[in-house]
Order: C-alpha cells, then structure tokens, then sequence
C-alpha cells in the first residue's frame, strides 16, 4: 500500500475547532505544508494573536506564541531579533491587521523586518460573531452594520497589500485567495515563496488570502465560495502587489 | 577595586541593565527617560545586542514581549503616559509567566501631566498594572548607585519566578548625577528557560507560550499556581531597609528619592530632639508589611512622605492595621517636598503624639 496522501506533521493532532466550511483549515495546512517542505520546522516560530486565529498556537506543531490583538507583528519583530536565525510568521485576521493592528503592521513593514505574514482576510469579524471589519465591503451586511456597510458613516474597507507595497520595507506582498483548487494551488505557492525570502534574508512578505466565513456570512460552505468569487476578487483582486525581483532590480 | 564614576541616573540604569546581560531593548522617547533609549541606542551596538526604536509604547512592549518568550533578556523603559500603554501588554506578559524588565521613570499626571518627578504611578505599579489576577515585582531605588544595582535584582528574580519586574523610579532619579561604582558583568542567576518558544529543534514538543485558557477550570487552575509564586516571592523577596528605627517615636515611611529627602529630614527632627526614624521598601511588590508592621509598633505614630496625593500610605495603614495613627504628607504634580517640609511635619505630628 501506497500512502499518497496524509496530514502535514506541521500540524498537531488537536481538532480543529474552526467552523465547518471555514477556510483557515486549508490556509493553515498551506502553512504547514510549505514549512515542512523547506525543513525548518525546528527553527520556526509563529505568532498566532486575537481572533480565531488564536487557535493557531494548538494546531501547528512549530513552536507558537500568543500575541495580544494586533500585536502580532511587533512580537513577531521582538522574536526576530532574539533569535536571527529563526523563521517567523504571524498568523492574523483582518480586524487583528487590518483595525486594531494597524500601527504595527505597518511598521514592521516600514521597517523591512525579515518576517512573514499571512493575512486571513474573510471581510468580517469571526470570533465575535460576525461584525463589521476594516475589509467589510460597502453595503455588506453585518452585526453591527444591519443595514449594510454606509460609507458615509463607516468609511472605506482598506485594502492591505495595495497599501503596504507603498513601503519601501515590503519584499513581496501577493493576495490570494482560498475559494478553488486552482487558486488554492497559487495560494501555496505564494506562501512558500514568501518563506523562501524570509530564508533568504530577503526581508518583509505578506500573503493575503481571501477566505470564507461561512457562519457569520450565514452562507452555506459551498454558497460561500461562491460568494467570495463574486464579491470579494472583484473588490480585492488577485494578484502580485510587490514582487521581489521587481525590487532586487530596482536596487541594482 | 572598581572605579568610582560620575553618571546621570538613566545612564546608570542603562549601563547596570548591560552588565545585567540585557541585549534586547526597546524604546519609545519620553520625558524625562528618554536618556535610557539614547544610551541604549549607543551601548547595544557595542555589545552586539539589539535597540530597537518602536513605533508606540504598545509596541515595544510587545516586542519585549516576543523576546522574552523567544528566551532572552529583553527590557524596555518609559515614563507614567507611556506606561498606561503598556498595560495592555503587562497583562498578557503575566498572564504568559513572562519574564522581561519595565522602567517607569515617573512623571506628574493624570493625562500628559507634566515633566517634573512624580510617585505618582505607585498605585499603577503595585495594584493594577494590568487587566486581570496579577501581580508584577516592582523595585523601588533611591540613588544613581541603586538604579545601576537593582536592575540586576529585576532581571534575575523576574527570570526566578517568571513574572515581569518593574523599576519604579521617578524624575529625580533619572536626571540627577552621583557618583557611582558600576557592579561588574553577569546576571546573578541564569534560570533554564525550557518553556521558550525559540524552535523545537526536532527535539522537543513544540512550546506555546499563551495567555488564553477559555475552559474557566484551567484559567483558574493557572491563576492560582501564579499566586501560589506570589506567595513565595512575598515571603521570600521582600526588601525594605531602615534608618534609626529602634528608639523612633516618629517612624517616616517614604520610598525612591522621597527617601532621600525624608532621611534628611529625620536627621534634622533627631537635632530638634525629636527621635524619628526612617523605613525605606525597596521592593513596593512584595511591601515590606512585616518590617513596618515591627518597626511601627515602637513608635507612637507613622508619616507617610510620598510625591503623590497619597497612594503608598494605603498599603502601609494595611501593614500596621491601624494600630497607630497614620499621617500622610505629600506634594505632587512635579512639585518635590523639601528637607525642612518634612521636619515641621514630623515636629508637629510629635508634639501631638506626646505626651504618650
């Protein structure tokens, strides 16, 4: 017998207490995966903080700290600089980046810290039970936007890689997304690719990867996929936002 | 035989946290501790390690906290607004059993305040310095020789029991210049950080350092074997040092250069011929209640000399369970009490005590 498939030893046998249909299952298994592939799974470090994505520190089996909200990147850059020879990633969601954690992401960006970050962008607040984020689209109902998200009052949805690939600091910034196959195909390669810079000594990467949150969208998994296709690419297109090739032939 | 040197108190306390084995700093600029950042600026540089200027108080706590969990010895300094912000990351230092170094060169507040020295964070310091059951160690020093020596004591026993520590000193300190003799290099302990999230290395479970515990059985389960290190560090690490206290009737209690003053003042009443005495906590958490609670119990009555409108006298009305009466003299706002202040307080507080 052949095994031709098997979970990633990057991940621990804990349960996953994600939704069904939720894609941080996958995201966390690209994750994972493209670790395992490089062989530094013995000097990784990730950072996991407030939100769903707090469960992360359970479910890799790298070493992980919890970080408060937002925080992630500035712990991230403490552990950085403790240990020049470790690879390390935050893991955050869109109001733990995107609102609360602005400041800090975008000055570990500014700053060009030889980290990773894997933004989970889904458009709406998870653990708190599905309120308006900092990429909640306009019209979008939430929680706390019941009639739709009003630009009048609530403002712009950010979009994270167009701003940060302003930054000198940032390597490689790409947004993905987690909705099919194929993309989920890219998404890996695109979450690899940022770890192989980090290796590299290349400098700051973020991946964002659209996900579903299929409990707060109230959307069946599969409706959910469907409804990231058609309203989030559009909004918040795929892409290559800061390539790191396009910057080592700047710097030339 | 170590020379003796002239240094400005955040200088020393920069330079003790080197020779400490601190090599993980990072800063923020305030008035008036902005000295300790510009040091570190220079001096890690020299020693290989890492300064690193944040982007907010929020996040250079958060940095030394990334450090911290990755197992070194990380620090970071700042003064009363800035240490409002870093509450938030205080908190989840202790609720990670952390251990890491936090200055608090205090100044005159509440809000932006003012620049002037304040001990006015004692409350900040000793009762909440962040959401949550938690305790944090706090030194008290009250000289440039102190804030070089007691930088020592924070690290080492932050790194013992795994709780944060915080130097509480105030503007004075961090400003004025003595002469001082620098202790030399090495940490006093060196505990095993087995806990530290620095990469398995294959060799080992992979570690988490973690502040959430949603089953409230376990949060509890963890907060009290926290307390239970809080005890022992109460019985064990309690500092205080005291000041012709045998045959005081006027027993001062003051802390930080409060002390200073207060001893000077204790000094001028023994001329008058009043007999007062002076105890000093060093450390503020642990509180010395045993030894003012022995101390107070040969006097007739306690002053409490603080910068602030009265915080520590709280605690020590608690140490001594009102079995004397407590009075309290303080100036605040950046506003500092002078030698004589004190003595016409403690001259007036004796002539209203006798005859006993």
């Amino acid at each position: 017998m052949t095994v031709v498939y098997e979970k990633s030893a990057g991940l621990t046998d804990a349960p996953l207490s994600y939704c069904p249909g939720c894609s941080h299952g996958i995201i966390h298994k690209l994750v994972a995966e493209s670790v395992m592939e490089l062989g530094v799974e013995g000097r990784t470090v990730g950072v996991a903080p407030v939100g769903c994505a707090v469960m992360a520190v359970d479910f890799f089996s790298f070493d992980m700290v919890q970080a408060p909200h937002g925080r992630a990147p500035a712990v991230a850059t403490g552990i950085r600089r403790a240990l020049p020879d470790a690879v390390v990633f935050s893991y955050q969601g869109d109001g733990d980046l995107a609102a609360i954690g602005t400041g800090e992401i975008i000055h570990a960006a500014a700053r060009g810290e030889n980290i990773t970050v894997i933004f989970v962008n889904n458009a709406i607040y998870g653990m708190t039970g599905g309120q308006m984020a900092p990429t909640t689209m306009p019209g979008q109902v939430t929680q706390t936007s019941p009639y739709g998200r009003s630009v009048d009052s609530a403002g712009f949805p950010i979009r994270v890689c167009e701003m940060l690939s302003t930054l000198d600091g940032v390597a490689y910034a790409e947004r993905v997304s987690s909705d099919c196959i194929q993309n989920i195909r890219r998404a890996k390669s695109a979450i690899k690719r940022a770890f192989e810079l980090q290796l590299a000594g290349g400098g700051f990467s973020i991946v964002e990867v659209l996900s579903t949150c299929p409990t707060n969208w109230g959307l069946s998994p599969i409706d959910s996929m469907e409804w990231l296709r058609k309203n989030m690419i559009p909004y918040y297109p795929l892409g290559i936002y800061k390539d790191p090739a396009e910057r080592r032939r700047k710097e030339a | 035989m170590a020379e003796r040197e002239l240094m400005k108190g955040n200088d020393a306390l920069a330079e003790g946290a080197v020779r400490a084995g601190c090599r993980h700093y990072f800063g923020y600029p305030i008035t008036p501790q902005t000295e300790i950042a510009a040091y570190m600026s220079r001096r890690m540089p020299q020693v290989g390690g890492t300064y690193l200027q944040a982007e907010s108080e929020l996040a250079a706590i958060n940095m030394v906290l990334g450090a911290s969990a990755a197992g070194v010895r990380a620090m970071t300094s700042s003064s009363s607004p800035g240490i409002s912000l870093k509450s938030e990351g205080i908190s989840y230092l202790a609720g990670s059993d952390l251990p890491c170094v936090i200055v608090n060169i205090q100044r005159g507040g509440p809000g932006l305040g003012g620049i002037q020295p304040s001990q006015s964070d004692y409350w900040l310091a000793t009762k909440s310095p962040g959401h949550g059951d938690l305790r944090i160690l706090v030194f008290a020093p009250s000289s440039v020789q102190e804030m070089a020596t007691l930088v020592f004591d924070a690290f080492d026993k932050s790194e013992e029991y795994r709780v944060p520590a915080m130097i509480l000193g105030d503007g004075l300190l961090g400003q004025m210049m003595e002469p001082i003799i620098l202790p030399p290099e090495g940490a006093g302990t060196t505990a095993k950080k087995d806990w530290a999230a620095c990469g398995h290395g294959n060799g080992r479970p992979h570690n988490v350092v973690n502040s959430l515990f949603l089953q409230p059985e376990v949060l509890e389960e963890k907060v009290l074997a926290r307390f239970e290190r809080y005890h022992r560090i109460e019985s064990a690490e309690t500092r205080a040092e005291e000041y012709m206290t045998d045959d005081a009737d006027v027993l001062v209690v003051a802390y930080g250069a409060t002390a200073r003053i207060a001893r000077s003042a204790v000094d001028s009443a023994r001329k008058s011929g009043t007999r007062a005495g002076l105890i000093r906590p060093i450390t503020l958490w642990p509180f010395p209640v045993r030894e003012i609670r022995e101390a107070a119990a040969r006097a007739a009555s306690v002053l409490t000399v603080e910068m602030s409108m009265g915080q520590m006298v709280d605690d020590v009305r608690l140490a001594i369970e009102h079995s004397r009466p407590v009075h309290f003299y303080g100036r605040t706002g950046g506003m500092v009490p002078t030698p004589p202040e004190i003595t016409a307080e403690i001259l007036r507080i004796a002539k209203e005590g006798a005859p006993r």
